[in-house]
């Protein structure tokens, strides 16, 4: 619902390294992107392409990592992939509760590159 | 010639500096600052209209919405000192909405109360300077919500249930709906309604109890 800001301060960060470093464009956006971060990525792509017009990285590529979120068990301690509707850890035989953990909550720019 | 940068910048940052400063200058102010998050509808503003009452504090209130400020001329009307924000589409509040708000109340020694923009998704994601996060869900929204909005949850501090004088009349299943608030969050669950004023004490108690 908010990519519209979150995309604006994208290409405010991006601006920022870029000028840092005396470029005279951004050709590339490296951004990581949490599965559950709550960002839409291909809203994000959509309004990349109109709010970049006229920056310094307009036309810029916008390549996306994407992170798997992993819960933590409780108790054996593993870190697994939550199944739909489920907390229940998957590793073995375990089925102990697991609980969030950051890991799938990502949400910033890695890197730019530039000319 | 293209060369790579590394950045590793969240794009949460600018948000996240702006809150903690704004954190650090409320605590000097001696300043208690609650985020108020919950559904359109569910008693965001009755409930504040119960608790303010019984707080031995001063009380502060920005009242965020998209549009009008009909909650906080009700808010005003009772005597509490209150803001609008009207974010004008925007689905919640950041941090440099709070800080000219705060200023403009000219906050000092109390409690200030932020009521988020009535929405069980976006504002969870927001640190904007509060202590606290208090979540307000309702038997009348159904007993699945944490299971389907587990980031409000998992971040509330102190979940008040609403509406629980309705609960002879709506379908809630309260075992499976703290089977899955204790999946994500051991914060305490207290059953109020904002219309009767049931459980109000149990959460002022609460509140007084962390409060800094």
């Amino acid at each position: 619902m908010h990519e519209y800001p979150l995309t604006q301060k994208i290409i405010k960060i991006a601006e920022k390294y870029a000028l840092e470093h005396k470029a005279d464009h951004v050709s590339k956006i490296n951004l990581v992107i949490g599965n559950d971060s709550g960002v839409l990525a291909d809203s994000i792509l959509l309004y990349f392409e109109i709010i970049a017009e006229n920056t310094i990285c307009e036309n810029a590529e916008i390549v996306i990592e994407r992170v798997k979120p992993l819960l933590k068990c409780k108790k054996c301690g593993q870190y697994f992939e939550r199944k739909p509707f489920s907390f229940s850890c998957t590793f073995k035989d375990c089925g102990g509760d697991g609980e969030p953990t950051e890991i799938g909550r990502e949400f910033y720019v890695k890197s730019i590159e530039i000319e | 010639m293209s060369s790579e940068i590394n950045v590793m910048e969240s794009i949460y940052s600018e948000n996240e500096k702006i809150a903690d400063e704004l954190k650090e200058e409320l605590e000097n102010k001696n300043v208690f600052s609650i985020n108020v998050l919950g559904a359109p509808g569910i008693g965001k503003t009755s409930t504040l209209i119960q608790l303010i009452p019984k707080i031995p504090y001063k009380s502060f209130v920005i009242e965020g919405d998209i549009a009008s400020d009909l909650d906080t001329q009700k808010l005003n009307a009772l005597g509490i000192q209150t803001v609008q924000i009207n974010t004008g589409g925007a689905c919640h509040l950041d941090s440099p909405f709070i800080r000219d708000a705060a200023e403009n109340l000219n906050v000092q020694d109390g409690i200030m109360w932020i009521e988020n923009i009535g929405n069980l998704v976006c504002p969870a994601e927001f640190f904007i300077g509060e202590h606290i996060k208090m979540l307000i869900v309702g038997v009348t929204e159904g007993s699945d919500k944490p299971y389907k909005y587990p980031l409000a949850f998992e971040k509330a501090d102190v979940i008040l249930l609403n509406k629980c004088d309705l609960l002879p009349y709506v379908d809630f299943d309260e075992d499976f709906f703290m089977a899955g608030v204790r999946k994500l969050t051991n914060a305490p669950v207290i059953h109020i309604s904002s219309k009767s004023g049931d459980g109000i004490d149990e959460a002022v108690n609460w509140i007084l109890s962390v409060k800094k």
